[in-house]
């Protein structure tokens, strides 16, 4: 049932974690937004996760708050979305979208999901929404075929995981650390510790983020997760015009350790 | 002291915090443990009579309450005759009713064992009543405040740091308390197992849309039993402003269940509803998520969230508490907008007249109190939430009246 289920699968045939790197659209600009995902999908890239710039990214760090900003003095629009992700699917990459609710609430939550599904896209990841207060997202989203990724943390209860595992479908973002986005030296020690505890819990593919920025990263969290997700780096890589080196890099860095699973 | 201050009510929301559409958690996961684990000290200690009691001494012998309720005569008579009575949560230790509600939550602090305190403030109120409860109990305390607010409110910024304090101006967005709010759910979710959020204003992620308003529902108690005492009936109209809307929820709850008393809520109007530059929320606003709730919030059409604009620093946010936004549907509330000269004016009108400087949010109250006693007649009876004192609005009102020293 899982759109992204041939992703995870793909890579679980090949023993290694997929790589799932995140750019905020219109970050640089609209049209620049589009070439560095498909450099993204070219370098190596299984899944690209779309961020929708928000006004009060709660959730990020100054890195990704400064790109939405930038993105939305641009003149960034919420329909502009739609056509970055079209030209993911385009390239012959697979696409997410990763959205604050407040936008989907007032683009209309059943309009969102029918419009992000025509477009190509294959699910949504929601930061600020938990599957408690997510009813309408949940019939939305199966109505249009989406997947729906909610999120676990460190400080998660098991019940909490069971529920939110239950409420998700294509994989379970994990946040390695208490914290926002962020590049950081050192992987959390925690990230482990959870993703087994999630696993008691699901066989749903899990995806580990916040912090990673470089292959030997990518490598570690590879080791236990199904999933490493990038996104500050991708930010800072656009602006040092090194997006291709860096997604070369985390590739190799999911295909140095055997996959979990 | 009123021991059922926190008890339990019919207007409480269901056990995830909806007042109807309005409230719940729209707030990442890994803060909803925190959440929760606020939300079963509270409903433990609503109902502790150690903890009522400990709370009611520090109202007493530390905040000054119960606080006065002042008739003003001479300004009754600019509002069209009708009798006109003052809450005087001004008179307050740090002078406004934002003392209330962190007394309480700095005694929720301390039961669930955390050391460090963070706060957001627009004005500074919320911020200067924070440092001074930490500086009592004993906590660390780091205050998120918009670099465009710390400009305006220089005075307050020193008070919080001579209280101990650390402040921190925040550079992001527009610079304001919406920004100061994110900043501080950022430091919540990296260190959230040593501090807690003490967030000032009736509005957030369930627990905190009731457990604010219960700490400020004071302000209502005291005010019904003082004005039956002074005016030998229950007012026609209670009125208060609202920016995040503490203060307001705090003295409406006292007469929510009188149906002959009109709740008005005063919310900032800017330079008018019809420009872009205001901060009425519940008059102009659309339903969103904003800060972990559903509520009505100023946004554009893509879900941004607007820059609210308000001479008052302490009204200056594009959202309000969701149980403001159950009231107005209900009609059991109604909310209208005041504009900046209109509450510059009330605000000279006070000083002048009853030789009480309200804070610059109060005027809004004292604005609204004028149009209803027209509307009402001389044999109108008007309380009015006077939620704090003005010395802090002094630049301000330098500027607005030109009242600074001829050369």
């Amino acid at each position: 049932m899982s759109r992204l289920e041939p992703v995870f699968s793909a890579c679980r045939a090949e023993a290694r974690a997929a790589l799932i790197g995140y750019l905020p659209a219109g970050y640089p600009t609209l049209e620049g937004s589009k070439d560095v995902l498909r450099t993204m999908v070219s370098a190596g890239c299984d899944l690209v996760e779309v961020g929708l710039p928000f006004s009060d990214p709660v959730m990020d760090g100054v890195t990704i708050q400064r790109a939405a900003e930038q993105a939305l003095r641009g003149g960034f629009r919420v329909r502009d979305l739609f056509g970055v992700v079209e030209s993911v699917a385009e390239a012959g990459g697979r696409a997410v979208v990763m959205t604050y609710w407040n936008p989907v609430l007032a683009y209309g939550v059943d309009r969102f999901a029918r419009d992000l599904a025509a477009a190509g896209g294959l699910g949504v990841i929601t930061p600020d929404l938990v599957p408690d207060e997510g009813a309408a997202w949940i019939e939305a989203t199966d109505a249009h075929d989406l997947d729906r990724i909610f999120l676990v943390a460190p400080s998660s209860t098991e019940e909490r995981i069971d529920l939110t595992a239950r409420s998700s479908r294509g994989f379970l973002y994990a946040t390695s650390v208490m914290g926002v986005t962020g590049a950081r030296d050192v992987v959390s020690s925690a990230a482990p510790a959870l993703v087994k505890r999630v696993r008691e819990h699901t066989d749903m593919p899990i995806g580990v983020g916040l912090g990673v920025r470089n292959g030997a990263q990518a490598a570690e969290l590879a080791a236990f997760a199904d999933g490493v997700i990038v996104g500050s780096a991708f930010v800072s890589a656009v602006r040092d015009d090194t997006v291709a080196a860096l997604t070369t890099d985390l590739a190799n860095g999911v295909r140095q350790a055997p996959a979990a699973v | 002291m009123a021991r059922g201050q926190l008890a339990p009510t019919p207007h409480d929301p269901d056990e995830r915090g909806h007042f109807g559409p309005w409230g719940g958690r729209f707030m990442p996961e890994a803060l909803i443990a925190a959440v929760d684990e606020l939300a079963a000290f509270y409903e433990k200690a609503r109902v502790d009579p150690e903890f009522l009691d400990e709370f009611a001494r520090l109202l007493r012998d530390f905040a000054g309450r119960p606080s006065l309720l002042t008739e003003a005569p001479k300004f009754a008579a600019h509002a069209g005759g009708a009798r006109v009575f003052l809450k005087r949560e001004d008179l307050n230790h740090t002078g406004s009713h934002k003392i209330n509600n962190v007394l309480g939550q700095a005694l929720l602090t301390k039961r669930m064992g955390k050391k460090r305190v963070i706060a957001e403030t627009g004005a500074g109120q919320h911020g200067v009543a924070t440092a001074t409860a930490c500086a009592l109990m004993g906590l660390d305390c780091v205050v998120y405040m918009g670099e465009v607010d710390t400009e305006r409110q220089a005075l307050n910024v020193a008070r919080m740091r001579l209280l101990g304090a650390k402040v921190i101006p925040v550079k992001t967005g527009s610079r304001t308390l919406k920004d100061a709010i994110n900043e501080a759910l950022r430091d919540w979710v990296a260190n959230v197992d040593d501090t807690h959020y003490l967030l000032g204003t009736a509005a957030g992620p369930h627990p905190f849309p009731v457990l604010v308003r219960d700490f400020h529902r004071i302000i209502g108690i005291e005010a019904r039993e003082q004005i039956l005492a002074k005016a030998g009936r229950l007012p026609d109209v209670v009125a208060a402003c609202v920016g995040g809307g503490s203060n307001a929820i705090g003295i409406f709850h006292g007469f929510i269940d009188d149906p002959s008393v009109r709740l008005v809520g005063l919310e900032p109007g800017g330079d008018g509803i019809e420009t872009s530059r205001h901060g009425a929320t519940l008059t102009a606003g659309t339903p969103g998520s904003l800060h972990g709730a559903m509520s009505y919030v100023l946004q554009d059409s893509d879900g941004q969230i607007a820059e609210a604009h308000s001479i008052s620093a302490g009204l200056d946010y594009p959202g309000v508490g969701p149980e403001h936004a159950f009231l107005k549907d209900s009609g059991r509330a109604e909310y209208r907008p005041v504009t900046d000269a209109q509450a510059m004016e009330a605000f000279a009108l006070l000083s002048r007249e009853e030789g009480i400087i309200p804070a610059v949010e109060s005027a809004h109250a004292l604005a609204g109190a004028l149009v209803l006693g027209r509307e009402l007649g001389p044999e109108g009876l008007i309380l009015v939430n006077l939620s704090g004192r003005g010395d802090k609005d002094m630049d301000t009102a330098i500027k607005w009246f030109g009242l600074g020293v001829e050369s």
